[in-house]
């Protein structure tokens, strides 16, 4: 079998090295690209992020189309932090700024919500994944540990969404998916979450194969 | 569960005689030892199952900049964890360049102190996340020290050093963490000149004191003898991760000894 060629969303934001290096650790080839022809054709997409959603959906503005044909089409779409929280409807984090109005790619629809004003913001290093139905992306995964950095968390609208969860005050989805599977995104950032991480970057290879 | 306790082995990196860089760790409070290679150190820490990693340049000449960027992007390769990067960053400029060469976190301590504008404007550039205010504390016995709780019998404060702790700055730690933490700082990191190299343990009330002032995580570093150290900064202190060096690179202990110790203690571990 070819080795299967993932495309890396480049809008300008975060460190693509760290997941290029993680994919490629785990068999894929990798390439950045801001090229739509070029995500269109690639066996697997990643849309990766950290910042505000906002800046992030601005950013991304461009792909937004291209990103939809995807999610439509079988090629697997994975989101990694705000780059999964891109892929719901919307977030408090653009009406706390009062830019409300800006829309995410509602490619898993639901909101993004800010953590309980008790809790210490970010949601910052390791802790628990709870998985809650099963996904190609989590075999082998229950009950272990990966790295988050975060100050807001996805609510998907369907409940059969959340794939796993992870507890900070309560119980929040740190994975999810779409209905028909093909798109999926982690809370956490799986290239810096160790074995578990590369765990879950091979088991999205492999569903791209 | 909750968020876990890390545990984070740190790596102080010199040129050699070639212009090569290498590890160096104290031993005896000045000595410095060679200690090995730094991306073999890496790679092995994060094999370990260390929970982020530390990288300090400490040649802090601008000519070994280049040559230690270059290595941060070598050990960037081999580390599939939190990798955080000190030493010499004084400017936007230099956050970027560093953060670029693969670092997920920059440590800043002098430049932040000389301009403390520089922390809004790394936070604001590239989010607090990646933010780490570095404080190289010292116990003073002095006047200052009365608004100070007696610690160990004595009126002391702590105060800001640079140059490793060779030089103070007038500037209370304390002050300067909640400061720090205004200002957008995503973690703070403290060091105590006086604990260090000591293997007495890390300066406990030094740590409880920042943790108290300030919600940002904590991470404390110096003087880490063994896994009771560390259990004690976590219970005592409050600290959220705690730095050791010389006794994971000389094999006094492994990263999973420590968290052996920790997890039948009930401290929350990744373990």
């Amino acid at each position: 079998m070819a080795t299967p060629e993932i495309a890396v969303v480049d809008y300008g934001l975060g460190n693509l090295k760290s997941v290029t290096r993680g994919l490629e650790r785990v068999g894929a080839t990798v390439v950045i690209t801001d090229d739509p022809s070029t995500l269109e054709q690639a066996d697997g997409v990643i849309l990766p992020g950290v910042g505000a959603f906002s800046e992030g959906m601005e950013n991304a503005g461009p792909f937004r189309e291209t990103l939809q044909s995807i999610a439509e089409s079988e090629t697997p779409l994975f989101g990694i932090c705000l780059g999964m929280q891109m892929l719901l409807t919307k977030s408090e984090e653009s009406e706390r700024v009062g830019q409300g109005d800006v829309t995410g790619l509602d490619l898993i629809p639901g909101d993004n919500v800010r953590f309980d004003e008790e809790l210490t913001v970010p949601h910052m290093g390791w802790n628990e994944l709870t998985i809650e139905r099963e996904h190609p992306l989590v075999d082998g995964i229950d009950g272990e540990y990966a790295y988050f950095v975060h100050s807001y968390y996805a609510v998907p609208s369907a409940q059969n969404a959340t794939v796993g969860t992870t507890e900070y005050g309560a119980p929040f989805p740190s994975i999810v998916a779409s209905a028909d599977g093909t798109v999926f995104g982690t809370q956490f950032h799986p290239e810096k979450s160790g074995e578990t991480g590369l765990t879950i970057l091979g088991n999205f290879v492999s569903l791209c194969s | 569960m909750t968020l876990t306790k890390r545990v984070i082995p740190c790596i102080d990196v010199d040129l050699d005689e070639s212009g090569e860089p290498a590890v160096y760790t104290g031993v005896n409070f000045e000595e410095l030892k060679y200690t090995g290679d730094p991306v073999e150190m890496a790679k092995r820490y994060n094999e370990a199952g260390a929970d982020e990693f530390v990288f300090l340049d400490i040649t802090a000449s601008a000519d070994g900049r280049e040559t230690m960027l270059e290595t941060v992007s070598r050990v960037a390769d081999e580390v599939f964890i939190p990798l955080t990067v000190g030493g010499g960053i004084r400017t936007r400029e230099d956050v970027k360049e560093t953060l670029r060469a693969g670092a997920d976190k920059v440590s800043i301590n002098t430049g932040a102190l000389e301009r403390p504008a520089l922390i809004t404007d790394a936070a604001s550039a590239f989010g607090s996340q990646c933010v780490v205010i570095s404080i190289d504390a010292k116990r003073r016995y002095d006047e200052r020290g009365e608004q100070y709780e007696r610690i160990d019998g004595e009126s002391c404060w702590f105060e800001c050093t640079i140059k490793g702790g060779r030089e103070g700055t007038g500037v209370d730690v304390i002050e300067w963490a909640a400061d720090a933490h205004q200002r957008g700082a995503g973690e703070l990191f403290v060091n105590s000149i006086d604990a260090d190299g000591t293997k007495d343990g890390y300066d406990i009330p030094l740590t409880r004191a920042v943790c108290d002032v300030t919600p940002t995580p904590v991470i404390a570093s110096s003087g880490c003898g063994g896994p009771e150290d560390m259990y004690e900064v976590f219970t005592d202190a409050g600290a959220d991760a705690a730095l050791a060096a010389s006794i994971f690179h000389f094999d006094e202990y492994s990263i999973d000894d420590v968290k052996a110790y920790l997890a039948d203690n009930g401290v929350p571990v990744r373990y």
